[in-house]
């Protein structure tokens, strides 16, 4: 049975890497006494708090961390109308957390995420691991089965070629959960007692070419390599559809990494997830989502990016068009998904004014 | 084991490099004795074989072996070749083949790992090639597919094959094993995953199943280096048999995982010594596999065998003016395929 480690037990590294160079993205509606457990791991990090919901309310952050706090009001203040963009009573609205970060990485956490322990029972310091699968290469070329070859102990296996060792860089690490896991609303429904008590402790690299559904519960990026793609989409109130933010968002930026050279890893870290969320509710929001969903993924299986879209940027105001050809027609929302996604790009190119459209990797 | 897989469709092919296969046998015992084997010994050992009683066997020589190919065939089965003369023979749906260099391993809590048992449930189970599902294998229990996965591919495909791990001595080439003489893997990753489809991979065969009436052509000896020896570390013929299986299932909506189960490997053999005769393998990799990763079969090509067939003429036309040892393999392949058609195509009926 999966249990979460105790705030006791969760013991800081001695040097927390990259502690200038990553922010702590955290949407919250509620509060952040969670964050009294993390804090011997997030504590010298920069915490971006997006407040969802009501802006007259307070949250209190704990004592102790340093951070910037965004409500409705700062985001409409900020982005004016381009404020559109950004989900309201969803936990979407973390992407504008990532906007206006200024940093080169980001860790995304949701605020029911506890610290797990691995089967040794010691705490696992998750954004350690996501720090060391950012910093480490990907290998979206060829499959090892010994799975990331960079990892201590492991290596690439016999017939894996030379020229592919030195891997591609990584732009995002997905991470797992114990205890609830993250589960559809069907699902839930069927398995209501399921918990995820399974450590696998591996790291991998999605091969090129190959989907998959992206949480954001426990999620870290390269905000250089990948930010702009990391787009949560319309989600929440005056919205059809929820839960798919993060979805939508794993969709855009496998299909740019995979167009880049660059690399997803998925895997360790496991942080605890303590929330399992109302599956009724849960099924009102996801209900149209499962319908488009097998319209949708086709789309993104078979786009092509055209080779002169050498940037991030690029390949998403394309992805965008294409949404707004070929969607549209499965429901009106990809059409308004598709101005989002452009107004999201215009919005960000303003908060991160030249030298961020960095040229990433080659366009294959 | 699953309820609806009876005992006796299946065969154990071990393709046997060393004469005395008691402590092998022996400590297999336990999980292989139900079942009936096939013993391949390699054409080039000189020794006689030592294997325990008590087991239901066949086992197959040089002479046997020449008997059923002809003696200028037989040379295709030496070395770790040898298992696919098992495979030919095999009359089974199901194969479950190890070097005999494998053990019995123990997972995270300390119970030995029926990999028999374990093989089996993955080829039994369906596959997810067509989009990855971070929880891994969704027919595990305790697992499912995830949030986002869309419903309509949860089903899955029919499982062809399935690729199993190595703790201790893992299947390292020469140069990494040599660099690193001490290293022993001792990761034990709890997870089954489909390979997704069109991500090719190396797949060794030191511990593999499969589903032999579905995919058994295509598993082939063809690619033999120059100065392939007795040591895993000197041989590229099971990654280049795995390459074709791969594409061969690709096309034709089959799926292959990886992952458990483990065997505990011995040490065995010295890295360095092999380097000499690997070089050549990890060179040709490099032609390999830009190749394969641009193979496109036609939709003509409805059976395994189309598809060994199909693959060998591009192996011809496109990589046999580069290296012999590939217009080699092609017609290897190409022999291989009408082999099959005479010794190999048929798979017995329950009972018999």
């Amino acid at each position: 049975m999966a249990e979460p480690a105790t705030a006791t037990q969760a013991a800081a590294p001695a040097v927390p890497q990259l502690k200038d160079e990553l922010d702590i993205v955290i949407p919250t509606i509620r509060n952040l006494d969670f964050l009294e457990m993390w804090r011997p791991f997030f504590q010298p990090y920069h915490l971006i708090i997006v407040q969802d919901g009501d802006p007259s309310k307070t949250i209190k952050v704990p004592d102790g961390f340093d951070y910037e706090l965004y409500n409705r009001n700062d985001i409409n203040r900020i982005l004016g109308p381009k404020a559109s963009c950004i989900s309201f009573k969803d936990s979407a609205c973390r992407c504008f957390g990532y906007m206006v970060s200024k940093k080169k990485y980001i860790f995304t956490i949701d605020d029911d995420c506890f610290v797990a322990k691995d089967p040794s029972g010691k705490a696992i310091n998750a954004l350690e691991q996501h720090i060391k699968n950012l910093l480490s290469p990907s290998t979206p070329f060829f499959f090892n089965t010994l799975y990331d070859p960079f990892r201590d102990g492991a290596d690439f296996v016999r017939g894996y070629p030379f020229s592919l060792r030195e891997g591609v860089p990584t732009a995002v690490s997905h991470g797992l959960w114990l205890n609830i896991p993250d589960y559809d609303a069907p699902t839930q429904l069927v398995k209501p007692l399921e918990r995820n008590t399974r450590f696998v402790d591996a790291v991998l690299t999605i091969p090129k070419g190959t989907l998959f559904p992206m949480c954001g519960m426990n999620l870290a990026f390269d905000r250089e390599l990948i930010g702009p793609a990391m787009y949560f989409g319309l989600m929440g109130d005056g919205q059809p559809i929820g839960r798919y933010d993060d979805m939508w968002a794993g969709w855009c930026t496998k299909v740019i990494c995979d167009h880049l050279a660059l690399g997803v890893k998925t895997g360790l870290p496991y942080i605890y997830h303590s929330k399992a969320s109302n599956p009724f509710v849960n099924l009102r929001k996801e209900y149209k989502g499962i319908f488009w969903q097998e319209e949708i993924i086709p789309f993104f299986q078979q786009i092509v990016l055209p080779k002169d879209c050498t940037t991030v940027q690029k390949c998403y105001i394309e992805l965008a068009k294409q949404v707004k050809e070929k969607l549209s027609k499965v429901d009106p929302y990809f059409d308004k998904l598709a101005e989002a996604m452009v107004t999201w790009i215009e919005a960000w190119d303003e908060l991160n004014p030249t030298g961020s459209s960095v040229t990433n990797g080659k366009a294959k | 084991m699953s309820l609806s897989i009876k005992d006796h469709e299946i065969d154990i092919v071990i393709g046997a490099l060393r004469s005395d296969l008691t402590s092998f046998m022996s400590e297999w015992r336990p999980i292989f004795s139900r079942f009936h084997l096939i013993i391949v010994k390699d054409p080039d050992l000189k020794e006689e074989l030592k294997i325990p009683e008590g087991f239901n066997l066949d086992v197959y020589k040089k002479p046997d072996i020449d008997c059923v190919v002809g003696t200028s065939t037989s040379t295709i089965f030496s070395g770790y070749s040898c298992r696919y003369f098992g495979y030919l023979v095999s009359r089974k749906k199901y194969i479950i083949s190890m070097d005999d260099d494998c053990y019995l391993a123990k997972d995270n809590k300390g119970i030995l790992v029926d990999a028999v048992a374990q093989h089996i449930t993955k080829l039994t189970t369906p596959a997810t090639p067509f989009f990855f599902n971070t929880l891994y294998d969704p027919f595990t229990e305790g697992a499912d597919f995830v949030r986002g996965y869309p419903f309509s591919l949860r089903s899955g495909v029919q499982c062809a094959l399935s690729c199993g791990l190595w703790l201790n001595l893992a299947d390292y080439d020469a140069p990494t094993q040599a660099l690193k003489p001490e290293e022993r893997n001792s990761r034990y990753v709890d997870a089954v995953l489909t390979v997704p489809a069109r991500s090719l991979m190396p797949i060794s065969g030191i511990n593999i199943a499969f589903n032999r009436e579905v995919i058994g052509p295509a598993l082939l000896p063809s690619l033999r280096l120059g100065g392939e020896g007795k040591f895993r570390w000197e041989t590229m013929e099971d990654i280049w048999s795995g390459m074709c299986v791969k594409v061969a299932c690709d096309h034709l909506g089959l799926g292959v995982k990886t992952g458990m189960p483990y065997v505990w490997r011995n040490d065995r053999g010295d890295a360095i010594a092999s380097l000499r005769k690997e070089w050549e393998g990890v060179k040709l990799m490099e032609e390999v596999v830009p190749f394969f990763q641009s193979v496109r079969l036609p939709r003509e090509a409805t059976t395994t065998e189309d598809c060994v067939a199909e693959v060998a003429n591009v192996v011809k036309e496109q990589l046999g003016s580069k290296d012999p040892i590939f217009a080699r393999a092609a017609k290897a392949m190409v022999d291989w395929v009408m082999l099959w058609k005479s010794v190999g195509s048929s798979t017995s009926s329950p009972g018999a």
